[in-house]
């Protein structure tokens, strides 16, 4: 039975052609999936009403189980259960070590730079498992939606670095999936509240989970959210409020080192429940059995509890202003805070963050199901079931791209923060008379010269037709699409001989890298602009020592006397040292020109012998 | 002649109007095309057409245009679940035999 939503005017599909879509939240703990009906983004539920699937993959030698049931036997079978696979995805052997000795599975040693994890049903690596959870996501979604996704959204934190976000597009290749867009996590939360459509402005991501704390400063720029800082801490979350809680109740019930560890577990329990239930209410009833049999009863109120976490909370704020300092802004420009994670239920995280940030933040969505929302109302928009001038264009080149030209120069073709999917030309030509190829040299960076930003790709065009240099008209394109791929093509003009290549810009840079590369440019930019007049005077020295010495060897013989010869041999020789040795670009400038005065006669004399050349043997009335 | 929403379909419609924040009413429709011939057409409406019928029921307004209308008289909007999937059903008195799964149809 085909079951019929509600489209936007004009954009009902054909039958059996509908564009669905769903956007997934990969998360550490738990992950969800939502799609967008009838104008609705929800997120979707199990047969079980069940919306969290937990991220937690179990092998057995019958097959792999995925969710609550693998977290369930956690305690029973810990090599084959891996929880918590977004920690591990797309590190190499080095990254994982160190987490390795807090973690119970068995890496297999391998020469293959990603780590393996062995388990009964065989070696498995991050992407591997991360896919199980994906394929569960997606079956759920097909489920609902009664047909095949077009596509997916996955969320990713905003500090995943490029290997991170590749192998987690690997993991939607392996499940089947096709991945329209990864969108960074805070993004998703801002999209899911409206706040691309609506003023620019800056808005902060306080996004407090179980287990991990991040936050994240965004800046609405045309439509663009661009992430000016992030930060956070990646071992504070909701376990440890629950955490400070059950310590009261120890010391309240006069529990000593002597508590077993069934008797902590209950304990976290209830101080989960106690921290929930004072989301509702003033006080609640608190009841723990002693070792020895014997009971404690009490009551813990908000003020006690607040007393508790305020520590964990003042931690989360210290975070936020250094973001804020970060980002270069100050708390009172936040125009929105959008709380994401469910520890942001607290209403002592709500009031201490207003208080920070000077602004009541946004929590009509739940908290747990924004980042979804969000990458479900992202993937709505890409599968085109809304109209074109809804289209959210969500990501920046994070750093120019440009090429290498004479001197060690970079030319920027495409400048930082220009949105993406790109395409920008621009015209080169020849340097040498008769020059037949062209090294491309692709650089990333916002330096001036090359040898200060980073290589990307080298590749050659061959085949120009030989011409006098500054002739050949040779159309170098960069064209970057939307999963921030870069292809670089150069074309001779006259010919159409052509050469490319295709190079991924921010291949292992972190955000760190990307920022220190930043703030170089920076502090560097007075002796850039000073280095780049060096550079541009040495490359026109050069070019004006080829030309003349090409002058001099066609017809210096015969247009210039042995003293006029020598005059010119000196000027160009002393200018041949200046580009060599001085280092100002004002020195070698004033030798081009004393050389080009000293010329002015000789290139005269060449051009009333090039024009009697031209018209010997006619009238002059022939070129009137 | 006559469209219908039965009580489910009328609330999901009037929820999802509401959440969209704007629009008249919902469009059905029928367009040639599909494995039998016809399909369904369900649209948000922001603006009507000249030769748009507007028919009004359980307080949510139902538009079809009149060439639309000649295949779809009497029919009764539904909204049923099966499974995790759900959606609109149209129970059409004029269709003789629609595809398997229910998306097109001939009359």
């Amino acid at each position: 039975m085909a079951f019929l939503q509600i489209a936007e005017p004009g954009q009902s599909t054909a039958p059996h052609e509908h564009r669905l879509a769903a956007g997934i939240d990969l998360g550490t703990t738990n992950s969800l999936v939502a799609t967008v009906r009838s104008g609705v983004a929800e997120t979707l539920p199990d047969e079980q009403g069940r919306h969290l699937l937990p991220s937690v993959v179990r092998y057995t030698p019958q097959g792999v189980i995925v969710g609550e049931a693998a977290r369930a036997a956690a305690a029973e079978d810990p090599h084959n259960i891996i929880a918590s696979v977004k920690r591990l995805i797309g590190r190499g052997i080095e990254d994982v070590k160190t987490l390795a000795d807090r973690l119970p599975y068995e890496f297999v040693d391998t020469d293959s730079a990603v780590p393996r994890i062995r388990t009964v049903a065989g070696d498995v690596s991050p992407v591997e498992v991360s896919a199980e959870i994906l394929k569960v996501l997606a079956r759920r979604a097909e489920a609902t939606l009664g047909g095949p996704l077009s596509g997916v959204v996955i969320t990713v934190p905003a500090y995943f670095d490029d290997a991170q976000r590749q192998a987690t597009k690997d993991a939607a290749k392996l499940a089947g999936l096709h991945v329209f867009r990864l969108l960074n996590e805070p993004t998703a939360a801002a999209v899911a509240y409206g706040l691309d459509r609506g003023a620019e402005g800056v808005h902060a991501i306080y996004d407090l989970g179980g287990g991990t704390f991040d936050i994240s400063i965004l800046r609405l720029n045309k439509g663009v959210f661009e992430v000016l800082a992030t930060g956070g801490d990646s071992a504070l979350g909701g376990d440890d409020f629950d955490r400070a809680i059950a310590e009261w109740m120890l010391e309240q019930a006069g529990i000593g080192r002597e508590a077993s560890p069934g008797l902590l577990r209950g304990l976290m329990d209830k101080a989960r429940a106690a921290k929930e239930a004072l989301s509702e209410q003033e006080s609640v009833e608190i009841e723990v059995a002693r070792p020895d049999g014997s009971r404690w009863a009490g009551q813990l109120d908000r003020d006690t509890f607040n007393q508790l976490v305020d520590p964990l909370i003042r931690k989360t704020i210290t975070a936020c202003r250094r973001a804020l300092r970060d980002a270069g802004v100050r708390p009172e420009d936040i125009e929105d805070v959008v709380m994401v994670g469910g520890s942001t239920r607290a209403l002592r995280v709500r009031e201490k963050v207003g208080e920070f940030f000077g602004t009541e933040p946004l929590v009509d969505i739940d908290p747990d199901k924004v980042v979804a929302i969000g990458a479900a109302l992202q993937a709505d928009v890409l599968a085109g079931n809304k109209p074109e001038d809804e289209m959210l264009l969500l990501d920046v080149i994070p750093l120019s791209l440009g090429i290498e030209t004479m001197g060690g120069l970079v030319e920027k073709i495409i400048p930082r923060n220009t949105t993406i999917p790109v395409a920008r030309a621009q015209e080169f030509t020849t340097f040498k008379d008769g020059q037949t190829a062209m090294a491309i040299h692709v650089v990333q960076g916002e330096r001036e010269l090359v040898a200060d930003n980073r290589s990307l790709a080298r590749f050659e065009l061959r085949g120009i037709p030989p011409m006098v240099a500054g002739a050949a008209r040779i159309r170098v394109t960069f064209s970057v699409d939307a999963d921030g791929l870069l292809h670089v093509e150069a074309e001779e003009l006259s010919q159409g001989v052509k050469a490319s290549v295709e190079v991924k810009p921010s291949y292992g840079l972190t955000d760190e890298e990307i920022a220190g590369m930043l703030k170089e440019s920076i502090e560097h930019a007075g002796e850039d602009m000073v280095a780049r007049a060096l550079a541009e005077q040495r490359v026109e020295a050069a070019r004006v020592i080829e030309a003349l010495q090409a002058a001099l060897a066609a017809d210096g013989d015969e247009l210039l006397d042995d003293a006029e010869r020598q005059r010119i041999e000196q000027v160009l020789a002393s200018l041949r040292r200046s580009a060599e040795t001085a280092t100002d670009a004002d020195a070698i400038k004033r030798a081009i020109e004393e050389l080009e005065k000293t010329c002015e006669f000789y290139v005269e004399r060449r051009m009333n012998s090039n024009i009697r050349k031209v018209m010997a043997g006619h009238k002059v009335d022939e070129f009137e | 002649m006559a469209i219908t929403l039965s009580d489910t379909a009328a609330e999901r419609v009037r929820r999802f109007l509401d959440n969209r924040g704007s629009g008249i009413g919902v469009r059905l429709g029928v367009k040639t095309s599909g494995c039998s011939g016809m399909a369904y057409v369900m649209e948000f409406v922001d603006e009507l057409n000249e030769d748009d019928v507007v028919f009004e029921d359980k307080g949510v307004k139902v538009i079809v245009d009149q060439k639309s209308l000649v295949y779809l008289d009497g029919t009764e909007l539904d909204y049923a679940k099966e499974g995790l999937n759900e959606g609109f059903v149209f129970n059409n008195p004029n269709v003789k035999d629609q595809c398997g799964c229910g998306e097109s149809f001939t009359v």
